[in-house]
This record gives C-alpha cells, sequence and structure tokens, in this order.
C-alpha cells in the first residue's frame, strides 16, 4: 500500500503560524501525519516542543480535538479517550469511529513515558503512538535522552576534554514495541515523506495499538542549519545510521533498500553536535559509532531476511 | 445566608435497629422521611464503594490495585466481567496511568471513577493537578493509607494530606454507609456545570475499607434517577474541535488558577444542594460538616472519618455524666467549610483539632493549621490544641479521647494550654 499524493487530505489539520522553529523536523513529522487522517481524529500530545508550540493560549494550532496533560501519560491518556469511545458508543450504538493518536519526543517516549506506553501496547488499545525523535530533549535545551547517539553532544552529554558525548547505544525502541507482539511497528523518516505517510495510514488500519517511530531532526539541537532538516533526515537513511523498516505481525520488512551507503561523515559533519569527533583525539569515537551503525544496519537485514 | 449544618442527637433516639430490617419491603421510619424499598445489606467500606459505583452507570473505570483499595477494583473487575454493568475498566501498570487514562476518558464526556490508596496517590500526584486543572469531573476514592518509608499498609492519612493543595474536592467518610452515600453524590457534585472538578472521597484503610458493617442500599432506579447520565459541553467533539492543555504562560495562567478555585469554593453551596436531594430519596442527611452536642458544649473534638464514632460514643458517657462535650466532624474538607465552622463554635472555650497526619516541621497537623488560621481572624479567644495521633494504623482508644475531652475541659476552666500538639498513643 502506497498512499499517493491525490489521495492526501488537502485540509491542514495543523495550522501554519504555531511558533516551532524554522526547519523544525518534529514540525514536519506532524503535519505530515495528519496527512494520512483517513476521518475524524483525535491526538494527545505528550509536552514536549510540539505541545508547548502550538498551543500557546489564547491560540491554538489544532483544527481537531487535542489534548495535553503530561510529558509521560500520552499512552495512558490515549488508552482513556479509546475507553471513553468504547464505553459512550456501547450506549449510543453508534458507529462514528474517532482516530487517536498519542505524539510523543523520544524523551516523553524513549525515557519517561516507556512505562505508559508499554502498558497501552500491552492492553491493546486502538490507537496510534507515533514518537517524532529528534534524539535529545530539545524543548528544555538539549539533554541527552535515550535516543541520542552515541558520540552527540547535548547539555548534559557534552563533549568534554575527557568524555567525548555520549556514551553508549540509542536503545531499540521499535524492538521494545515489537516484543509486546502488537500487530504493526514501523520506522520512518520525514525525508521520505511517501513511505512515512503511508505508515501512519496503515497503521491507523490497525485494529489495536500501532507505533511508528519517525526520525525528525531539530537544527538546534542537532547545530545544523535549518536548511538540512530534510537533507538530514534522508541522509540519515541513506548513511544506513537510520534504517527504515516495518514489522508486521512480527514479521519485520525492509523499505528502503540501501546498496551503497553514502559515507556516515557526509550526515555527520552537517551537524555541531558531532564535531568534537573530529578531532583526532576522539578518533577511536568516530570508529565506534561507524560499528555502531554497521551493527545496527546487520542486524536489521538479518531480522528482514535480506542479504547484505 | 442559611447555613446548613446536620445535627446528630446525643440521646439515643428510638430509631430502630439494623436487625429489624428483614428485607427490602420493610418500612424503616427515619425522621419524617420514610427509607422505603431500602435494601440492607453487608459491605465493608470498600464493597460499598464498588456498590455505589455499579449503581452509578459509570462508563470507564481505570485503576491500579494497592492494599487496602484492591477489594474495590476486585469488585468492580467482577461486576464488569459478569456483565453487571457495561463500563470499560482500564486495569492499568500504574496509578499514574490510571489517573492519566481517567482524564483521557473523562474528556470523551463518560462518567469515570478511580480509588487508591497511599503510594499510589503519591505516584498519581501530579496527575492529580492535570485532572483538577483541566477541570476533569471525576470520582476517586483513597482508602486511607500511611506512606513510606518504612513501608506500612495501615490507616493514617498521610496520603491524602501530602495532597491537599491539588485542586480536589476532598471529602472524609466515618463509616461504609457514608462511604456510599458520599460516592453517589459526588458523582453528582462532581459533574456539576458550575462545578467540573474531581472529588475525592476518603475512607480509612482497614478500619472502614475491610470492616463489615450493614449498609443501606438505594433501589437502583432511584440512584439512576438522582444520576442522569453526564453531559458536558466541553468534551472531544470533531465537530467543535477544543484543545485541551495548552501553555499557559505569565499571561493567562493566574486567570485560569483564579476559576479553578472560585469552581472549588461553589462547591459547598452544590453540596449542600445535592445533599437536599439526596436527602429526599435516601432519609439521610448529608452537608459540609455534622455536629453533635454543639448547642451548648463548653469543649469540642473537631475531626473526620471513623475517629468521629469513636469521639461521638465517648461524648455520650461524658453528656450522661453531664460534662458540656461536642463533637464536630468534618465531612468536606477541601473547600474548607469556613462559615459552616464558625456557625457552631460561637460560644465553644476550648477546641481540639484531631490530625491523623503529621505536617512535619509545622506548627500543627494540617487540619488544626487551618482551624486556627481561620480562628485567628474570627475567634482569637477560643483556646485550641492539636491532637496528633493514629498513625501507620494505631489505634485510637475511648480511654485516649476521653482524656483528650478532660484536658479539653480543663483548659476551658483555667484558660491554659500547656501543649499546643500532643501526640496521643505513642509510646515516648
Amino acid at each position: 500500500m502506497v498512499i499517493s499524493l491525490k489521495e492526501l487530505t488537502t485540509k491542514e489539520l495543523l495550522a501554519p503560524g504555531h511558533r516551532l522553529c524554522a526547519g523544525c523536523g518534529p514540525s514536519i513529522a506532524t503535519r505530515m501525519a495528519l496527512k494520512a487522517a483517513r476521518g475524524p481524529l483525535v491526538v494527545t500530545n505528550a509536552t514536549g516542543c510540539v505541545e508547548v508550540s502550538t498551543t500557546i493560549f489564547p491560540y491554538t494550532a489544532w483544527r481537531i480535538p487535542w489534548i495535553h496533560s503530561l510529558f509521560e501519560n500520552a499512552a495512558a491518556t490515549a488508552a482513556g479517550i479509546e475507553a471513553g469511545f468504547k464505553a459512550l458508543g456501547k450506549r449510543k450504538n453508534t458507529k462514528n469511529h474517532i482516530d487517536i493518536i498519542a505524539l510523543g519526543g523520544d524523551g516523553g517516549t524513549f525515557d519517561i513515558g516507556i512505562q505508559a506506553l508499554s502498558g497501552a501496547l500491552e492492553r491493546g488499545h486502538d490507537f496510534v503512538y507515533i514518537c517524532y525523535d529528534n534524539e535529545a530533549y530539545m524543548n528544555t535545551g538539549i539533554q541527552r535522552s535515550g535516543a541520542t547517539p552515541r558520540g552527540a553532544s547535548t547539555t548534559t552529554s557534552p563533549a568534554g576534554e575527557i568524555i567525548p558525548g555520549k556514551r553508549g547505544l540509542k536503545k531499540d525502541f521499535i524492538g521494545i514495541c515489537v516484543a509486546h507482539q502488537i500487530e504493526y511497528a514501523a520506522t520512518a523518516s520525514i525525508g521520505f515523506p511517501n513511505d512515512y505517510i503511508t505508515k501512519v495510514r496503515k497503521a491507523l488500519e490497525v485494529n489495536g495499538p500501532a507505533v511508528i517511530h519517525v526520525l525528525a531532526p531539530c537544527p538546534l539541537g542537532w547545530r545544523a542549519d535549518p536548511i538540512n532538516t530534510v537533507k538530514l533526515a534522508k541522509l540519515a537513511v541513506q548513511t544506513t545510521v537510520f534504517p527504515i523498516y516495518e514489522v508486521e505481525d512480527g514479521k519485520y520488512k525492509l523499505n528502503i533498500r540501501i546498496k551503497k551507503p553514502i559515507e556516515v561523515e557526509e550526515y555527520l559533519k552537517l551537524q555541531g553536535r558531532f564535531r568534537h569527533i573530529f578531532n583526532p583525539k576522539f578518533r577511536d569515537v568516530l570508529e565506534a559509532i561507524k560499528q555502531d551503525i554497521t551493527t545496527n544496519w546487520e542486524r536489521i537485514l538479518r531480522l528482514c531476511n535480506v542479504n547484505p | 445566608m442559611t447555613l446548613h449544618i446536620v445535627k446528630k442527637e446525643y440521646i439515643r433516639s428510638e430509631t430502630p435497629s439494623l436487625s429489624h430490617v428483614k428485607d427490602s419491603s420493610t418500612r424503616v421510619q427515619n425522621g419524617s422521611v420514610t427509607m422505603k424499598n431500602q435494601e440492607v445489606v453487608g459491605f465493608n467500606g470498600d464493597e460499598a464503594v464498588a456498590y455505589a459505583v455499579k449503581q452509578s452507570d459509570v462508563n470507564v473505570i481505570a485503576a491500579y490495585p494497592i492494599t487496602p483499595q484492591t477489594i474495590i477494583v476486585e469488585r468492580l473487575s467482577e461486576y464488569v466481567a459478569d456483565g453487571d454493568i457495561d463500563s470499560e475498566f482500564v486495569c492499568v501498570e500504574s496509578e499514574h496511568s490510571a489517573l492519566s487514562a481517567c482524564i483521557g476518558a473523562s474528556l470523551t464526556g463518560a462518567r469515570v471513577f478511580t480509588a487508591t490508596a497511599s503510594q499510589g496517590l503519591a505516584l498519581m500526584h501530579e496527575v492529580l493537578y492535570a485532572t483538577s486543572g483541566l477541570r476533569c469531573p471525576i470520582v476517586m476514592a483513597v482508602v486511607n493509607r500511611a506512606l513510606s518509608a518504612p513501608i506500612n499498609i495501615h490507616n493514617d492519612r498521610s496520603d491524602m494530606m501530602g495532597s491537599r493543595d491539588c485542586g480536589w474536592v476532598q471529602i472524609y467518610a466515618e463509616n461504609s454507609q457514608e462511604v456510599y452515600d458520599w460516592i453517589i453524590q459526588a458523582f453528582r457534585i462532581s459533574e456539576h456545570q458550575n462545578i467540573q472538578l474531581p472529588i475525592a472521597v476518603n475512607l480509612d484503610g482497614f478500619v472502614i475499607s475491610h470492616s463489615m458493617e450493614n449498609v443501606y442500599v438505594l433501589p437502583n432506579k432511584d440512584v439512576k434517577k438522582f444520576l442522569p447520565p453526564r453531559k458536558t459541553r466541553y468534551k472531544i467533539d470533531p465537530t467543535h474541535p477544543i484543545s485541551f492543555g495548552g501553555l499557559f504562560l505569565q499571561d493567562y495562567y493566574y486567570e485560569l488558577k483564579r476559576q479553578q478555585e472560585e469552581a472549588l469554593r461553589q462547591t459547598s453551596k452544590i453540596l449542600d444542594q445535592v445533599g437536599k436531594e439526596y436527602y429526599k430519596i435516601s432519609g439521610r442527611e448529608y452537608g459540609s460538616l455534622e455536629v453533635c452536642g454543639m448547642e451548648d458544649a463548653d469543649v469540642a473534638i473537631l475531626c473526620m472519618g471513623s475517629t468521629a464514632g469513636t469521639v461521638r460514643s465517648v461524648l455520650r458517657k461524658l453528656r450522661a455524666d453531664g460534662k458540656k462535650v461536642g463533637l464536630i466532624k468534618l465531612w468536606l474538607y477541601r473547600p474548607f467549610p469556613i462559615d459552616e465552622l464558625f456557625s457552631v463554635i460561637e460560644n465553644l472555650k476550648a477546641l481540639v483539632v484531631m490530625d491523623m497526619a503529621l505536617s512535619f516541621g509545622a506548627p500543627f497537623g494540617a487540619l488544626c493549621s487551618d482551624v486556627a488560621s481561620i480562628l485567628q481572624i474570627k475567634k482569637k479567644d477560643l483556646k485550641i490544641f492539636n491532637v496528633i495521633y493514629g498513625l501507620g494504623g494505631r489505634d485510637i482508644t475511648p480511654s485516649e479521647i476521653e482524656d483528650i475531652f478532660n484536658d479539653a475541659l480543663e483548659i476551658a476552666k483555667t484558660g491554659i494550654v500547656k501543649d499546643y500538639v500532643k501526640f496521643v498513643g505513642v509510646r515516648e
């Protein structure tokens, strides 16, 4: 299934004029996700950039019902919304289905919201969880999260004289979701809109929980030129830093095959958060990053049953 | 403005004992109201909660089990599993998610219930504020239990007292009957168009939650009539999209909170209105507070929850000895019934305020701090002292209550307060 441009809703459910930055990846991720709407829709938002910048009272950019209450509870709130619809639907005997999307950043998802998400996935609520991943807590000023990749300099994993940015790997978030044996989970990148929007629609059509993990670069936090947001989102895929795949009923499928990966330096050098690893004294970090990427890519290829 | 004060006689009246009630057709006279068709059922406090929720036609229940609240969620699960109620039961993975799910459900326009205790309430702490800030009418039973560390599963009120500023209406029940009656009334108050705030109905852990008592229950049809399905203009509606919970900065946050406070303060009035209606169908009278012997009392104990039962029993004994003692039992803790309290303490010489929770480092326990602060405005001459008791489930005995009354009588005589805070029942 691929959604063509003609099928996309021409409605802008996220109105322009919100206060997200120029070149903001998450704003693109949000707008595109809403393009996949197949009917009435409600969004529940975890605390984060998208939440604060779209709803500064008395304004709101949301042309659909939208709820924010706290940071770590988007999935639990979605579960409650679903239960409410179900219970009231029983009484009224109506079939007016309203889709539910829970939207959270990587901090609200990988870290503080993972428990609520795990619970909601296990219970099988009919909703779509979209994690827009900009690889750190950008709203509070670029602090590392469980989604920050090795070597990235953030304000809480700064590149110092001794410690070269974040130590350790980014979590395998989709792997965690897949372990709940849900029907649908996928990665996506705002650099590949057709793939992303199609996946959101697919996720909406699942009768149960579904998860989309979309890479959405943050120029401010990545210390990159805002003009390069989409370029970076593409390069992350083309360098195999961020593999694009989906998992249907436990079966992995590679969606974007990269035969000849672009050199990872092409991706890293556009970002100030990796500037320090080009210092010869941190050469081993660059090597470790490259090794991480290769290992992960090979792992995904194996899971997708694709020969390198 | 006429204040509504519920009075209980300390001289035992000729009310029929419950054992006379054999079946639902038996008519029991209570004052002028006929408690017709009310069945008497053996319920512990938790079961009374669950039964009231069952009759209240709740759409969504989201809860997480914790001692001593567990029986509530177990009974409700059974009702759902047996098809006795068509509620959606979301058995979540934490109390944080329980109340978060309640917020989501409440914003769909559903009638929502949850229950917790102790650490569960503490884990909900930030969600408590979100619930009242989003003006979600949710009813929650809080089965009061001590907080860790050290861990203790028994009754005190450090859980709710620790969250008392969360913007919820807070009610304390004395026994299973009151628990049942308050849960049903709480939905009406909470969902009232002018209120739209969550309500916590507190019951003492084990003392009420696990003690079997006779409870008069209303016929289903009466509850249904008293409590029609929830109606609200503010809900998730794709044809009229609303953004709930946006960012309110320096220019609007304060106004929103001021409105929230105003709504909370309106609750006393609505609670009285609802109480009057409830009296008509139940024969049981409720309000912000209940008094006993306050017409001519020289001294009084002010307390909440199950303690009131012990105090009343001691009061009857002391009254028989001719001692002018009184009892003020607060049902409503937030909003604090200031005017009602003033109206009953006018001729009092000494007042004891009993706190079943410590407010570490504060001048008094939280309840006493509230009382002391308002006395400062209107009745400076009233002698007051604070009793801290019952922490971690330590029993408070009738003889201890008697001592407290006698201390108060001594103070009324001499005008001298030696200890402003007394730790009763502790070994030290």
